[in-house]
């Protein structure tokens, strides 16, 4: 079986034709828009959850925090109901489309993404504190200079939200429905192997997930690693 | 912060530029189909022919025969095709679809490890081996989602007069999954399992398995073809749908799927008239 | 507490205007009656206090005394529960007003430098210069604190007294008319110490207020103009440097002074 996994993947790599590109640009596309987006809006919510204090914080803290652990499955489940034509936002007609998968992961990611960007901006905002209370700086510009300061943990935050949608099966299946040459990605292309009972190929896919995950990982620290070296400590 | 904003906002136009893209295509099909049908290929052998012949385009969600008929409950399908004859009835009773015709069938069986516990290998009598496994009480792995292959799974235990809610967790086991993932459970367990004949014949993890029952008339598996009701959801596109059905029921559609097959093995078997 | 009426009489003469008895225009910062508490402990009590004009002001006294809350308070950076803070007799109790009426600066005890180069960090307080000036006395302000060569450093990498050194040329960089040190040389080695008092004498010479807390009684001797003792949360002595060091009045500042515990 190992040497078969092995052709395979190799298989898989040479046949330009197989198909692999598209699901795996898919992914990508998929994937990379959602946690852009997530980032939006969550480093949003993080830098003003971590740099104010008013009513109901904790409780949005706690919310995050919890939906962390949301099954991807529900959140697809919510997205279905939603963009379903019976459903509410039917009209747009997004369901099975790449959209709705990029909504679904949004959806997933942006509490992950909110709640660890909070802990770093507010740590390193409480660290700055005084010192720019001293300097007579403006909030925005207090905010401005955290986050610049921060951007290196909050790359991080991003790459666990890549990690986590790249990654998830049970959002993206129910609302892309899993259609070749549209909605097909990674991780349900290898449901689908799996369900087809080719393993090999299931874990072939498997392994060129990995590898593309090992990539952006090791390019992505590469790059924090020289920042550092430069100027960030 | 400034090229973060402009990266949204190309991110956000992109958006827009793959949603409408999508739902541009007027020669597109949204099709609410079972597994079996799906995994087994038969809608990547039908497409270019079908594309050649009507400029028809599908776009194919695969699930089980339940989830597939709620889909279309939702509207979210232009066509059903699915293998659970009383189910989709009671849709178009309920005016979801408009009407539903036969298309192809073909057979269930039971298949099992080599080794054969309840010794039932051969046997084309269903309702005997079904016995003789839940008299062994020998470990069955059955889908437990509520798809065609599953409700025919109960009306055969029922014909049976095996109670499977007793047995459930101890030798009868319910996936709750697919056809595919079930039978990689199957397989893994050393557990008998229903299965339709086009998934089996395109399942490449059999290990020791083989087909135990089969040519049983009880194991008829039918499948049917329905539009979904565009005076119930205002979306479905109904003339490319019917189009789509007609062509189908056409001596080039019954043709194409008759001529399909796995290693000389013929899948479908068309009966659309 | 009987000699504090004595100290401010002995520091006022030279410059007493009896016309006006609410505006002293020796007094750079003054408090009245300022009280401070954190759970429920008062940290500062009933506070009178007026700050002369230039030169060096020692804030000593012993751990626990309330010295960082004042220097706090009077930069602005911890609000007073009651009282004022004045300065040039102008009422500044918000910060905003304060920073407008006057230039001001603190160099920490542990300084918090930005997660970036060192001279990004002088950078960043140059920013309201033009770039070009701006780089010009950033250049400048790294002589000055001798760090010109560590200028592409991150910042946190360097030792502490570095650390301390890149603190004070940031404070520079502001270029205030008031400069708080609050135990600035601390933990520092005697090279970074004495480089740090250099630049504070020269900043006085050239008209810049300093206020320091500071243990270092040698230090204060060597710096100071006139010296406040703080104990318990209250001004115990405020007085002339000379006067201070050499005929202390009250008990607390001898014990203080010759290094003893302060035992009830």
């Amino acid at each position: 079986m190992q040497d078969s996994i092995l052709s395979r993947t190799l298989w898989l790599l040479k046949s330009a034709d197989s198909g692999l590109w598209e699901v795996v640009g898919l992914s990508l596309r998929v994937s990379g828009t959602a946690v852009l987006i997530s980032c939006a809006f969550g480093f949003i919510l993080g830098g003003v959850l971590a740099t104010t204090r008013f009513r109901g914080r904790s409780a949005i803290h706690i919310f995050l925090n919890a939906s962390m652990s949301m099954p991807p499955v529900v959140v697809g489940l919510i997205v279905y109901m939603l963009l379903s034509r019976s459903g509410p936002l039917g009209w747009l007609g997004l369901l099975y489309t790449p959209t709705a998968m990029i909504i679904a992961q949004t959806l997933l990611i942006t509490p992950l993404i909110a709640a660890l960007s909070r802990q770093i901006i507010e740590d390193l905002f409480n660290e700055y504190a005084e010192q720019f209370a001293s300097m007579r700086l403006s909030f925005f510009k207090k905010i401005r200079a955290t986050l610049w300061d921060a951007r290196f943990s909050l790359l991080t935050v991003a790459l666990a939200g890549l990690g986590r949608s790249l990654s998830e099966v049970g959002a993206v299946i129910i609302v892309g429905g899993n259609i070749e040459h549209l909605t097909r990605v990674m991780t349900t292309a290898i449901a689908l192997e799996t369900s087809k009972g080719d393993l090999p190929m299931a874990l072939a896919l498997g392994a060129i997930l990995l590898t593309i995950a090992l990539l952006i990982n090791t390019l992505l620290s590469m790059l924090n690693l020289s920042a550092r070296r430069f100027a960030y400590a | 912060m400034k090229m973060n904003n402009n990266l949204t906002l190309k991110a956000l136009a992109a958006l827009f530029t793959i949603a409408s893209s999508i739902s541009a295509h007027a020669d597109t099909l949204l099709v609410q189909s079972t597994t079996s049908t799906a995994n087994s290929g038969l809608y990547k052998y039908l497409k270019p022919i079908l594309k050649a012949d009507t400029g028809i385009e599908l776009n194919v969600v695969a699930v089980g025969t339940g989830q597939a008929i709620k889909n279309a409950r939702n509207c979210d399908a232009d066509i059903l095709l699915v293998h659970s004859k009383e189910s989709e009835e009671a849709l178009v009773a309920d005016g979801y679809g408009v009407k539903r015709f036969d298309l192809m069938y073909n057979d269930f069986i039971i298949v099992g490890p080599s080794n054969d516990p309840a010794s039932v290998s051969g046997s084309s009598d269903v309702t005997a081996s079904l016995l003789k496994i839940a008299q062994s009480q020998s470990t069955f792995a059955s889908r437990g989602d509520d798809s065609g292959t599953h409700k025919k799974e109960i009306k055969l235990w029922d014909g049976a007069n095996v109670d499977i809610d007793t047995a459930s967790g101890h030798w009868y086991r319910s996936m709750g999954s697919g056809m595919g993932a079930t039978l990689n459970a199957a397989v893994g367990m050393s557990a008998y399992a229903l299965t339709d004949r086009a998934t089996w014949i395109s399942y490449n993890n059999k290990s020791d398995f083989k087909i135990l029952v089969e040519g049983d008339n009880k194991l008829f598996n039918q499948y049917g073809v329905m539009l979904v009701n565009p005076e119930k959801c205002g979306n479905v596109n109904a003339h490319t749908g019917q189009q789509f059905i007609d062509w189908l029921r056409s001596d080039t559609g019954q043709n194409a799927i008759a001529k399909f097959s796995i290693d000389g093995q013929q899948l479908f078997f068309p009966n659309a008239n | 507490m009987h000699n504090k009426l004595q100290v401010a009489e002995a520091l006022k003469p030279k410059y007493s205007d009896s016309s006006s008895a609410l505006k002293d225009p020796a007094a750079i910062i003054e408090l009245r009656n300022v009280r401070y508490s954190s759970q429920a402990k008062l940290l500062l009590k009933n506070i009178d206090l007026k700050i002369s004009r230039g030169g060096i002001t020692a804030v000593m006294g012993y751990n626990g005394a309330g010295k960082s809350l004042l220097i706090k308070i009077l930069h602005g950076i911890l609000q007073a529960d009651t009282g004022d803070v004045l300065w040039d007799g102008e009422l500044a109790n918000s910060s905003q007003k304060q920073s407008e009426a006057q230039k001001q600066a603190m160099v920490f005890q542990k300084p918090t430098l930005l997660r970036r180069s060192v001279k990004a960090n002088l950078m960043f307080s140059l920013n309201k210069q033009t770039k070009l000036s701006a780089i010009e006395k950033c250049v400048a302000l790294l002589d000055l604190v001798r760090l010109a060569h560590l200028a592409d450093n991150p910042a946190r990498r360097l030792s502490g007294g570095e650390q301390q050194r890149l603190a004070l040329a940031r404070a520079l960089a502001s270029k205030p008319d008031v400069l708080f040190l609050d135990e600035a040389t601390a933990s520092l080695d005697p090279a970074s110490a004495s480089v740090i008092e250099d630049i504070v004498i020269k900043q006085k010479q050239q008209g810049v207020k300093i206020i320091m807390v500071t243990h270092d009684v040698a230090q204060a001797e060597r710096l100071a103009d006139d010296v406040i003792l703080l104990h318990r949360g209250e001004v115990v002595e405020q007085a002339l440097a000379s006067c201070f060091f050499n005929n202390p009045k009250t008990q607390v500042a001898k014990a203080y002074l010759s290094g003893q515990l302060w035992n009830d």
